[in-house]
């Protein structure tokens, strides 16, 4: 596919010019949109099987720009689910953008917030993975930021693209009738989930989180929904805590 | 959905949305996560995607539905066992999704 860009030339020169950083760092990302494409396309098929309007589809693309929670969301609508209760999951589905913001906050102090605006609201999972590397480089360039904005950029204008893509297919697809899009976010939830749970308090979380799920499911307005996370999170840490405890006292035996 | 319900959802979801990363990377460079925190949130994305999915495998139609017609329940199990062996996340969505069709439109 493409030739790794992780390790491309940046730090041999010590000073690049905007310009430069900026397309290197949309040739850093280029592997993560391919990646992303697929998703693009399936979102703006789902959004439009659970009863969004192309506008509406395309706005949460253009003015959210959070894959992962425009998927949840437009689970949720497909479900009947209220207004808050999709901007609350949304607000938890995004939360991990905070040790994100965290962990780049630093190398963009000096920016003024004419910078920072834009910087936040492109930053993905992928921008994310795909520039942090280059702002741990040692070398002292003014211009990395400049790296972000141009793989972040170039994520957003992918996005668009194929969120237009898949409001197209979407539409075509509905006047076949239900083909069961729904499943592909399941699925693709599946295919996320599955590989994260590397260790027991990761598994003891997922299996309470669903035990809940299914036990709170007939709350209303998928309150339940909220709650079982909850219930999933606690247990993880809980078992966390206690492995933790395991493992001290393990070495101390 | 009406379409002040969408303007209201978009509007909604792009201010915590945008709140949480603008607020955190703008102060980021005064505060630190504790490590109970940042340990918390490591397990949001599981909880929260499970939670999701489980009831729709379990209930694709609102109710229980415990039976080898529940092409959702029989895909996902599937799926789950395609993710844990392949780590593809691809793969899995190509495959679970071939197989919850060929059961929905009763191919076989």
């Amino acid at each position: 596919m493409n030739k790794p860009v992780s390790t491309s030339s940046h730090s041999a020169h010590s000073a690049h010019s905007a310009r430069v950083e900026f397309f290197a760092g949309m040739r850093a990302i280029i592997p993560l949109v391919v990646g992303t494409t697929p998703f693009g396309l399936l979102f703006g098929a789902l959004a439009i099987s659970v009863g969004l309007s192309w506008w509406a589809t395309m706005g949460l693309s253009l003015i959210v720009f959070a894959g992962s929670s425009q998927f949840v969301a437009a689970g949720l609508v497909g479900q009947g689910t209220s207004i808050g209760i999709i901007i609350m999951t949304t607000f938890v589905v995004n939360l991990r953008h905070a040790l994100y913001a965290a962990s780049l906050g630093p190398y963009l102090r000096h920016l003024s917030h004419r910078w920072l605006a834009p910087l936040a609201f492109l930053l993905t999972d992928e921008a994310y993975a795909a520039v942090i590397y280059r702002f741990e480089q040692a070398d002292k360039s003014p211009n990395k930021h400049w790296f972000y904005f141009g793989g972040a950029l170039l994520m957003y204008v992918n996005w668009q693209l194929w969120t237009a893509a898949g409001i197209v297919t979407g539409q075509r697809l509905q006047s076949v009738g239900d083909l069961g899009l729904e499943f592909a976010m399941v699925v693709t939830f599946i295919g996320i989930v599955v590989p994260l749970i590397t260790h027991w308090p990761m598994l003891a979380c997922a299996l309470v989180s669903a035990i809940t799920a299914l036990m709170f499911h007939s709350l209303p307005h998928q309150l339940g929904l909220i709650l079982a996370a909850l219930c999933g999170i606690a247990t993880g840490c809980a078992a966390r805590y206690v492995s933790g405890k395991q493992a001290t006292s393990d070495k101390k035996a | 959905m009406s379409a002040l319900e969408e303007i209201l959802l978009i509007a909604g979801m792009m201010v915590v949305t945008f709140g949480v990363r603008y607020s955190v990377l703008a102060l980021s460079g005064r505060m630190e996560f504790s490590k109970h925190i940042e340990q918390a949130l490591s397990f949001v994305p599981v909880a929260v995607l499970t939670a999701l999915c489980v009831p729709i495998l379990f209930k694709p139609d609102g109710f229980w539905l415990l039976s080898l017609d529940n092409s959702h329940l029989i895909a996902g199990v599937v799926s789950i066992f395609i993710a844990a062996v392949s780590r593809n996340l691809l793969l899995t969505i190509v495959l679970g999704m071939a197989l919850f069709l060929s059961l929905h439109l009763g191919l076989f």
